[in-house]
Parts: structure tokens; C-alpha cells; sequence
């Protein structure tokens, strides 16, 4: 899933300038699991923004709460056009993709972001994510046993663990393991460490961040 | 300052196992504590949801605390470690809202503690008073009668929303 976190109050608090009616509007995928955009939050969002403005003795702000299932689908986002006919302001609680979906769809209204998109991960505990996928666009999780070089190593190598490996952990941080070591450990504990003997070209990074905004073309699902 | 005694609204959202057994056993010992406390029963701390009191300061209150179950003792195993996690991060979060965390509170106290249960309340109505009323209170009578958010009394008295 896409894991964000909220934005300082502050920073949310500033976008409202001396604007009186606000759209707030979270999304019942990816952020209501890491409990960043979701219905709840953007109910605390809402009275938090509103408790500000009464504590600072401005004009009352009216908050509308929605949430939606996708913000990431013109099917859901469609239908929020009349609640925001009214508005000054929408604020997205969802990820960078909903953001711009709510841009895009909401042609009259100025909308602005709650979070910041962080990564693509999941859940190690409660209350912890953690980033599990680059986006690179061309897998390889076949070669290193499921655990992505690309994501977990800080590098980003593909040969193997660098001198900052110390007992399985990375010298950027000792919280974090060694992505090649989890690797080499995988394939070992699965008896598949020839994997690690095979020679393969340089990683094609075309498939990542280049050429423009990335996509996805299905012929046999166009209308 | 004026002479007259700021009178502070406080709510006490306690669970149902060990805060509002106490308090039930404060007032059968016949405890006197102040009248400012209006108890709501939750079924257990860690259910007292960031919205409801935030919603309670909407509501008017000049001050909230939550009455969990002593630690390690909880009903329902860690409800009250959560409850204290929540309300830390809420009164940070009130501090940034311009409120004042000092006007939220966590407790612990054992079914038992009818006593310690009335100093409670004291303790806490004597810091609000010192405090003087919320600043919500404050900035909705600058704007004179423009009124916070909507359904707001409704979201601070949510307790039920179990």
C-alpha cells in the first residue's frame, strides 16, 4: 500500500488563509489503513482546524467531511464535485495520487494536500511501516528471494551487501537491516545461494523514473 | 482579576471498570468533590477516542481527563497504556491548536480508590482554575456568537460511540 503521514498542523492550518468553508476529504483505501486519511482522520483534522481558528478568535470555519472509497478513481471522485461547489478550499487526505485526481476533477476549486506521500510499504508492528517496493517497474524479487535490493538496500546495490554491512545491519542507521543480508540469509535458509553466482546485465532503469510520467496500457480492458 | 471564581467545565471520561466504579464508590462514601466534573462512562480508557475530546472542548469544556484502570491492570489487558499513548499526542496536538495540553489529563486508579478518585477531580478543577477559561471560550466571544463547528456538543458527548 502507499503509506503518507499527516502534515504539521501548521503547514495544513496555513493553506486555510481567511477562507470560511472547507472541504475535508479522506480515502478508504492505503491511508485509513496507516491511519493518515481516513474517516477518522480527517475527523480529528476537521475539529483540529476548527478549534484553531475559535482559539485565535477568527471567524468560525465550517468543515464539511467526506470520505471516500478511492480518491485514486474518477468513479469516486466524480461525485464529490457538488459538495465542493460551495467551498473556498478542499483538503485531500490521501496520497499524491488523490491529490491530483481531486485537482483534476474539481476544475473550480483550489485543492491542496494533508500528507505527505511517503512510500510504498506496509505494517511491521502496530504503528510501524516500512518501505517494501521502489516502483522500479522492472521486478526482480525472483533473483533475491523476495526481498527487494532496491528498496531495502540504502544503496540500492545489486551485488551484494557494501562494507557498511556490521552484523546485519546498515551503517546508515543500526535500526535498519542489511537489505543483502536478509537476502543472502533467505537464500540460504532455502538452499537457492547459486542465485547469487548468476550474472545478469545492468538493471534497466527505464522502466523507473524516466520518460515522463509512467503507464499502464491494457488494450483488451479500453472501451 | 476579577474577584469572582472562574467556575471551570471539566469532563472526566472514565471507564467502566475501575474510573466509574471509583467514582460510583466516591459518591456512596458520601466524598465531596466538585460539581465542575461531569463524568461520561466509556466501556474501557483506550476507547476514548481523539475525536471525542476534541469534541468536548468544542462542546465548551475548559478541561477534560481520562480515568483509566492502574496500570498493568487493565480489563482489557492495555486499553489504558493506549489511552495514555493518545492522550499525550493529543495534548501535543492541543498545543498546537493553541488550547493548552495542560488542559488535558490522564489518570489511573483501581475500582477501590473512591478517594483518590475525589483529589482527582480537585486537583483538577483547582488546574483549570488556575488556567482561567479555554481559550475557545475566549475566541468564540471575540467573533461574538459566530459559533465553532457544527454538531459539535453532539461529537463531545459522543461517549456512547462504542
Amino acid at each position: 500500500m502507499i503509506v503518507a503521514d499527516q502534515k504539521p498542523l501548521e503547514e495544513i492550518y496555513a493553506y486555510l488563509e481567511d477562507n470560511r468553508r472547507v472541504l475535508i476529504v479522506g480515502c478508504r483505501e492505503c491511508v485509513t489503513v496507516c491511519q493518515a486519511g481516513g474517516e477518522k482522520e480527517v475527523g480529528l483534522l476537521a475539529a483540529a482546524l476548527r478549534l484553531k481558528r475559535q482559539a485565535g478568535g477568527e471567524e468560525p470555519l465550517e468543515t464539511i467531511e467526506d470520505c471516500v472509497q478511492r480518491q485514486c478513481d474518477a468513479e469516486y471522485v466524480e461525485p464529490l464535485k457538488e459538495a465542493a461547489a460551495g467551498v473556498d478550499l478542499v483538503i485531500s487526505m490521501a496520497c499524491g495520487v488523490g491529490v491530483q485526481y481531486l485537482a483534476e476533477y474539481l476544475t473550480d476549486t483550489w485543492v491542496v494536500p494533508a500528507l505527505n506521500t511517503r512510500f510504498g510499504g506496509g505494517s511491521v508492528e502496530q504503528g510501524v511501516w516500512e518501505e517494501r517496493c521502489g516502483f522500479c517497474g522492472d521486478c526482480l524479487l525472483d533473483r533475491t528471494g523476495g526481498i527487494c535490493p532496491v528498496a531495502r538496500c540504502s544503496k540500492s546495490l545489486f551485488n551484494g551487501p557494501c562494507g557498511g554491512s556490521y552484523d546485519g545491519k546498515c551503517e546508515v542507521d543500526e535500526s535498519i537491516d542489511c537489505g543483502w543480508q536478509l537476502i543472502f540469509d533467505r537464500l540460504k535458509s532455502l538452499d537457492r545461494l547459486a542465485l547469487l553466482t548468476e550474472i545478469h546485465p545492468a538493471k534497466d532503469w527505464r522502466t523507473s523514473r524516466d520518460g515522463g510520467p509512467r503507464r499502464v496500457i491494457r488494450e483488451d480492458l479500453r472501451t | 482579576m476579577s474577584s469572582e471564581v472562574f467556575e471551570p467545565t471539566i469532563v472526566a471520561y472514565c471507564c467502566y471498570y475501575c474510573g466509574l466504579t471509583a467514582a460510583d464508590l466516591a459518591g456512596a462514601m458520601r466524598l465531596e468533590y466538585p460539581a465542575n466534573v461531569r463524568v461520561v462512562e466509556v466501556p474501557c480508557s483506550g476507547k476514548t477516542d481523539p475525536r471525542v475530546i476534541l469534541g468536548a472542548f468544542e462542546g465548551g469544556a475548559d478541561g477534560v481527563y481520562v480515568v483509566g484502570c492502574l496500570e498493568g491492570d487493565c480489563y482489557f489487558i492495555e486499553g489504558n497504556t493506549r489511552a495514555a499513548k493518545r492522550v499525550a499526542r493529543l495534548k501535543a496536538l492541543l498545543d498546537q491548536i493553541g488550547v493548552g495540553g495542560e488542559r488535558l489529563a490522564m489518570y489511573n486508579v483501581y475500582c477501590s480508590m473512591g478517594p483518590k478518585f475525589a483529589a482527582i477531580a480537585s486537583e483538577m478543577t483547582e488546574r483549570i482554575r488556575a488556567l482561567g477559561p479555554s481559550p475557545l471560550r475566549r475566541g468564540a466571544a471575540a467573533t461574538a456568537g459566530g459559533g465553532g463547528g457544527d454538531g459539535s456538543a453532539g461529537t463531545g458527548e459522543g461517549s456512547a460511540q462504542s
